[in-house]
């Protein structure tokens, strides 16, 4: 910190002048529930994906690979789904080096941002209750600027997409290799998939991006009419933000069940 | 129908005050604003309000009820239970001048800030050239009837008296958005908006799009499209290389 401190004042909605009320906060509703809620759900998947994405085991039952370790660019890698790169040493999992992607994408996006500045550093927790802290300078420096990255994770995570695609295709086939056979997994990594496209397609950088930016929507019809259609699924970011992020989670255990033997996967044909 | 409710409303003025309790008739469909109202008329005929409309056009009547930033006029008293207490106090972001009233002057001064609309070249044959679809995105931001209550919200300066000099609040910085979209405005005021309107300061965490009595989206409609708007103008390279070397089309 290199400003002087402002005056000291208990922190919250208190300044000369303004109406003299103690209290932090004069709601009677449960308003800590939803942050509450928010940090209870958000620790328990990083908690999973933590165990999970250093496992470094039972995340590959042909012909399924879970999300997490998908794409998988090592040599180390279980199964074949993508173009081995490079040779990791082998304590370090496959999981790690492409992580960052789909976290990055998820930190810096808008709807996650209100969801940890609200549940985790409480600023504010809810509307109307006060912060606990003194000073506040939002976005507008190290290292919370870095939230302008966001669209360059869009992208990242479109490519990602692509992939995760590509696997489901792959679960078209059977142990052996053989196509045109489906079983409860495939459609496992197909509703990821899609869930993880409408997710990204909801994204505000992808409604700035694909129309937002502009100012003359007639004279870019096709890129008004495509603004709208992401404007419309924008307006349900949050709840596609928390189905995908729940979807990648429990794909993740349907794979690992089936590489566990916990569970056989029902094949259709 | 009618029975006795139970409130506390905060009186006194910047010198100091204090909540107090008051037992007043409430009838069948009354909002807060008659009950206020028959306080005043019965018991506290001094009491300090602010309303015109009665039917949330003007904006006037902003407060908060039980916490919770609303207008006083739009709040009905069968959200409560009978035996619950309803607290009534003045907006807590801004200066008290007294009971209910609030000086709410920090947003006349941010709206002056704002360089106004200012058209660009006409076109070759002399004319202006926009269409409704043009200008619709920004029809939802002139729903606002100014009560306030976003800027009330707000933490950025709610929670920080400081930051008001260097933050323009989500009203106004949405007035920048309406006029950043504007197909005719020829000012570029994506730099403005960050660094003199304050908009890296909004975490986008949306009380303001919350308790705006028009329902008016103003984080997701407004606030974070100017924000991706001052991306491409400050912090992403390839937008500012393709606009250097003519790539991108301004409009
Ligand atoms: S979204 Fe931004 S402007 Fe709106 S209340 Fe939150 S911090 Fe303030
Ligand atoms: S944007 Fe909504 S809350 Fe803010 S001043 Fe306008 S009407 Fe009131
Ligand atoms: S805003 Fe949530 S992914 Fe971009
Ligand atoms: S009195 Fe006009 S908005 Fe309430």
């Amino acid at each position: 910190m290199t400003t002087t401190l402002p005056p000291r004042r208990p922190p919250g909605p208190h300044a000369p002048g303004r109406a003299t009320i103690a209290a932090r906060t004069l709601r009677t509703d449960r308003w800590w529930l939803q942050p509450a809620i928010t940090v209870a759900v958000l620790v328990a998947f990083i908690a999973y994906s933590t165990v999970r994405a250093f496992e470094n085991a039972h995340y590959f039952a042909e012909p399924y690979i879970s999300p997490f370790y998908s794409p998988c660019i090592t040599t180390a890698c279980e199964g074949s789904s993508f173009p081995e790169l490079f040779t990791g040493p082998s304590w370090i999992s496959p999981a790690l080096y492409i992580l960052v992607v789909p976290l990055g994408f998820r930190l810096t996006c808008y709807y996650y941002r209100k969801a940890y500045y609200r549940s985790f550093w409480m600023s504010p927790p809810a509307c109307a209750v006060a912060e606990p802290h003194r000073t506040y300078t939002g976005e507008t420096r190290f290292p919370l600027l870095f939230q302008n990255v966001h669209r360059y994770f869009f992208y990242l995570g479109l490519l990602f997409n692509a992939v995760l695609t590509y696997d489901a295709v792959l679960a078209f086939r059977d142990e052996r290799g053989e196509w045109f056979h489906m079983g409860l997994g495939t459609l496992v990594l197909l509703t990821n998939a899609a869930l993880l496209w409408l997710y990204s397609l909801s994204c505000h950088s992808c409604r700035h991006i694909v129309g937002g930016r502009l100012n003359h929507f007639s004279r870019h019809p096709v890129r008004y009419r495509l603004w709208g259609w992401v404007s419309a699924l924008n307006g349900r970011h949050m709840q596609l933000a928390w189905v995908s992020l729940v979807g990648v989670a429990l794909t993740d255990l349907y794979v690992r069940m089936l590489a566990t033997g916990a569970f056989d996967d029902p094949r259709f044909f | 129908m009618s029975y006795d409710a139970r409130l506390r409303v905060w009186r006194g003025d910047a010198s100091g005050g204090d909540l107090q309790d008051f037992t007043v008739q409430v009838n069948e469909g009354e909002v807060v604003l008659d009950i206020i109202h028959r306080l005043q008329a019965t018991q506290t005929p001094d009491l300090a309000v602010r309303w015109n409309c009665k039917a949330g056009k003007c904006g006037s009547c902003s407060a908060e009820i039980n916490g919770r930033p609303r207008l006083m006029c739009l709040t009905r008293m069968g959200t409560f239970g009978e035996e619950e207490v309803v607290t009534v106090t003045p907006m807590r972001a801004f200066p008290v001048i007294r009971d209910l009233v609030t000086d709410v002057s920090f947003n006349y001064e941010k709206a002056a800030q704002i360089p106004p609309f200012t058209p660009r070249q006409r076109d070759a044959d002399g004319n202006h050239r926009m269409q409704q679809v043009d200008v619709e995105r920004s029809q939802e931001f002139r729903k606002c009837i100014e009560c306030f209550l976003c800027q009330d919200t707000c933490h950025v300066v709610r929670d920080h008296e400081e930051n008001k000099p260097a933050f323009a609040g989500p009203r106004f910085l949405m007035r920048i958005a309406e006029l950043e979209m504007h197909p005719l405005d020829g000012v570029d005021r994506r730099r403005l908006a960050q660094d003199h309107f304050g908009l890296g300061m909004c975490n986008i965490t949306k009380c303001c799009s919350e308790v705006c009595p028009e329902g008016i989206h103003i984080t997701d409609n407004a606030l974070i499209p100017l924000k991706e708007r001052v991306v491409d103008r400050k912090y992403d390279p390839l937008t500012w290389l393709g606009s250097k070397i003519g790539l991108r089309p301004k409009d």
